[in-house]
């Protein structure tokens, strides 16, 4: 395939990389693509999200798909794993491996990447509250494999702003966690260059409810707030800029999620230089993970889901993602099958290889439509921005911690989310097999089941090597970390580092910052 | 039940465990309130025990809890349970996702009522009414 010097349409006519005029993709503000030939030079990455159970399981998985064709590796969490706690912690019971991989020490780690090359392999791990100890840990595992940091290459979600927003998979307050998130930033900067250390997320905002306009204020609001975060701790901003990537949701609404990426891509560009002051192109351009909306699958009618995911993940590509997971069909109802991630999969094989929508760059652009809805999308986010700078006195960073403090950013969530639900309810607005065309298709489908040893069997492994470790060296290095957690001109990572490697679990590792940084609770809201 | 016959059902939302997925609550609350009931939103990372409290603290008529991350067989029962072994004649709801293959076991652990992905404003504020009028007979 990358032999093909011409494209031709599957009917015999030759096109052109990209039509229109300028900017053209690849140029500023990057509207129409961050680079100039984009699918043709290079397919998006196919990263499928995978997880459950104990870290052997997943690893099988994990090798399933490298070998069915994925490029990357992306690592669901169980949610004690999620919130900072070890299996045995009594807020774990009936949640171990359940919705993700149980990861509680070093040793679970190296099991999950047992046998895959982390010199070849991107992965991308889903964490935020605890994204600090999990990225030691993979750099320990790495290192103990003969893989030198630096040569790591990857993706850390490590956006806790959104957390407190819509995901709510918070552990510490904010103004630390936007810390730690700062020392992820720095530590990655200098020892692993080629390290993405914030994912800046869009996906979970949408998935709780937001509109598009503003899964994409929010989202960009919150990089801005991480720039102002890192350019605060002394980086220059191109020297980190260039390895921020975002991930958005990909919705149903075709055009309108085509119209969003693209005004990501120019409100990115135009904010990084102008207010931030990049210079380094690298660093005014948007690059991106799509993942297609789980919320609009249903649980009525699975199959039809097939479509909903194939019609999100081509309007992910026409939009310009450079990484993409398509959800399965059966994920309304439980964590995919083997056979239902396949399908998956090779939706995003489909577009890429029988469409022909990889052959043209950017192929709606110029479209009156997609143009203006483009510019609505941008029109939207910039009111957004402004009342946050007005809440944080020109500060976006400050402007988000209010928001976050008052219940701004919820309040406006919940009400869409309502909004939503109403229209359903009243069939102004149909879905398929729920509210219109229920006939059918309602036959029991085969889902996964976790093993109910998982636990167990995880609680033993925990038992042992809590038994073999050295406890007076666990006890050195997490006295080590409170103790720069209150001095916060001191970069946590190493101290971190440390602790994984002498085998101190995740949640005492969590429990050591919080005895510094306290712990967030939301104010119950509706 | 000793309330006046005309007073609006009184009912405790919350989420029990990790789990951080509250729009689907967040929805119902607001469905629930507009259907004229009373709601006590406790939100988030609530302990069965803390479920128990208020329901005894606000006199509540029942209890509707959300889940989203296959805990339901181990969380819900031992709320039921809980609810019983403080005196308390209280039907409690799941919300969420509950495979059909575990219903029954939800429903022998004295779950009233289970309401899946795609239910409707009325089907939710009935499946409550019906369960704490079950608990009146």
């Amino acid at each position: 395939m990358d032999e093909k010097k011409e494209f031709r349409t599957m009917s015999g006519v030759p096109v052109a990389p990209v039509y229109g005029d300028g900017p053209l993709p690849g140029e500023f503000p990057y509207t129409r693509g961050i680079h100039s030939g984009m699918y043709r030079d290079r397919l998006w990455t196919m990263r499928m999200f995978a997880g459950f159970g104990t870290a052997e399981d997943t690893n099988v998985r994990f090798k399933d798909l490298l070998r069915a064709g994925g490029t990357g590796l992306s690592t669901a969490f169980d949610m004690p794993t999620l919130m900072g706690r070890d299996s045995d912690d009594e807020w774990s019971i009936g949640e171990v491996g359940r919705a993700g991989v149980a990861i509680d020490t070093l040793d679970d780690m190296i099991d999950l990447f047992a046998d895959i090359d982390l010199g070849q392999v991107s992965t991308s791990m889903t964490i935020n509250g605890p994204a600090a100890i999990l990225l030691a840990m993979y750099v320990a595992v790495a290192e103990q494999g003969g893989v030198e940091r630096s040569k790591l290459n990857g993706t850390l979600q490590n956006d806790i702003l959104k957390e407190y927003q819509a995901q709510k998979e918070y552990i510490f307050p904010p103004r630390p966690s936007v810390r730690l998130v700062s020392d992820v930033v720095s530590f990655t900067t200098h020892e692993m260059p080629r390290w993405n250390p914030i994912s800046i997320s869009g996906y979970h905002i949408r998935e709780a409810g937001s509109t598009a306009a503003q899964e994409l204020a929010f989202t960009l609001a919150n990089g801005f707030a991480y720039v102002e975060a890192a350019q605060a701790a002394g980086l220059n901003v191109d020297d980190f800029a260039p390895r921020l990537s975002f991930f958005f949701n990909s919705h149903s609404d075709f055009f309108e999620e085509i119209g969003k990426f693209r005004a990501a891509r120019r409100i990115w560009a135009r904010w990084l230089r102008d207010r931030y002051g990049a210079q380094d192109e690298r660093s005014h351009k948007l690059r991106f993970h799509t993942q297609t909306a789980g919320v609009s699958l249903t649980a009525q009618q699975p199959e039809i889901n097939i479509a909903r995911v194939a019609i999100q993940a081509l309007a992910g590509v026409i939009g310009g993602t450079q990484s993409l997971h398509t959800d399965s069909y059966d994920e309304a109802l439980a964590l995919p099958t083997e056979d239902a991630a396949r399908i998956a999969l090779r939706t995003q094989q489909i577009v890429a290889h029988e469409t022909g929508a990889t052959s043209v760059a950017d192929p709606l652009g110029g479209s009156d439509y997609v143009e203006w809805m483009t510019d609505e999308m941008e029109r939207q986010a910039e009111e957004i921005f402004d009342h946050l700078e007005e809440l944080g006195d020109g500060s976006i960073l400050e402007g988000v911690y209010v928001g976050i403090e008052n219940g701004w950013f919820v309040g406006e969530i919940a009400d869409a989310a309502y909004r939503f639900e109403r229209e359903v309810n009243s069939g102004e607005r149909l879905i398929v097999g729920v509210n219109s065309f229920t006939e059918g298709g309602d036959e029991e489908i085969d889902l996964l089941s976790i093993d109910p040893g998982t636990e167990e069997t995880q609680l033993k492994r925990l038992t042992e090597i809590k038994q073999s470790r050295d406890s007076d060296l666990v006890e050195k290095a997490l006295n080590r970390l409170s103790v720069e957690a209150a001095d916060p001109e001191i970069n946590l990572m190493p101290a971190i580092i440390e602790a994984v490697k002498v085998r101190a679990t995740e949640g005492e590792i969590v429990q050591a910052l919080e005895s510094v940084f306290g712990t967030y609770v939301e104010k119950a809201f509706v | 039940m000793n309330k006046k016959e005309d007073a609006p059902i009184r009912i405790v939302l919350a989420k029990l465990g990790l789990d951080g997925h509250d729009r689907g609550l967040k929805v119902v609350a607001r469905m629930l309130r507009d259907a004229g009931m009373e709601v006590v939103y406790l939100g988030l990372r609530q302990t069965t025990e803390m479920v128990v409290t208020a329901v005894e603290q606000e006199d509540a008529d029942a209890v509707g809890i959300s889940m989203h991350n296959a805990g339901h067989l181990t969380l819900a029962p031992r709320i039921v349970k809980a609810l019983e072994d403080a005196g308390l004649d209280v039907p409690v709801v799941v919300g969420g996702i509950v495979p059909e293959s575990d219903l029954e076991a939800m429903s022998e652990a004295g779950v009233a009522g289970v309401l899946g992905p795609g239910s409707s404003a009325e089907d939710v504020a009935t499946c409550v009414r019906e369960a704490v009028a079950a608990r009146g007979e």
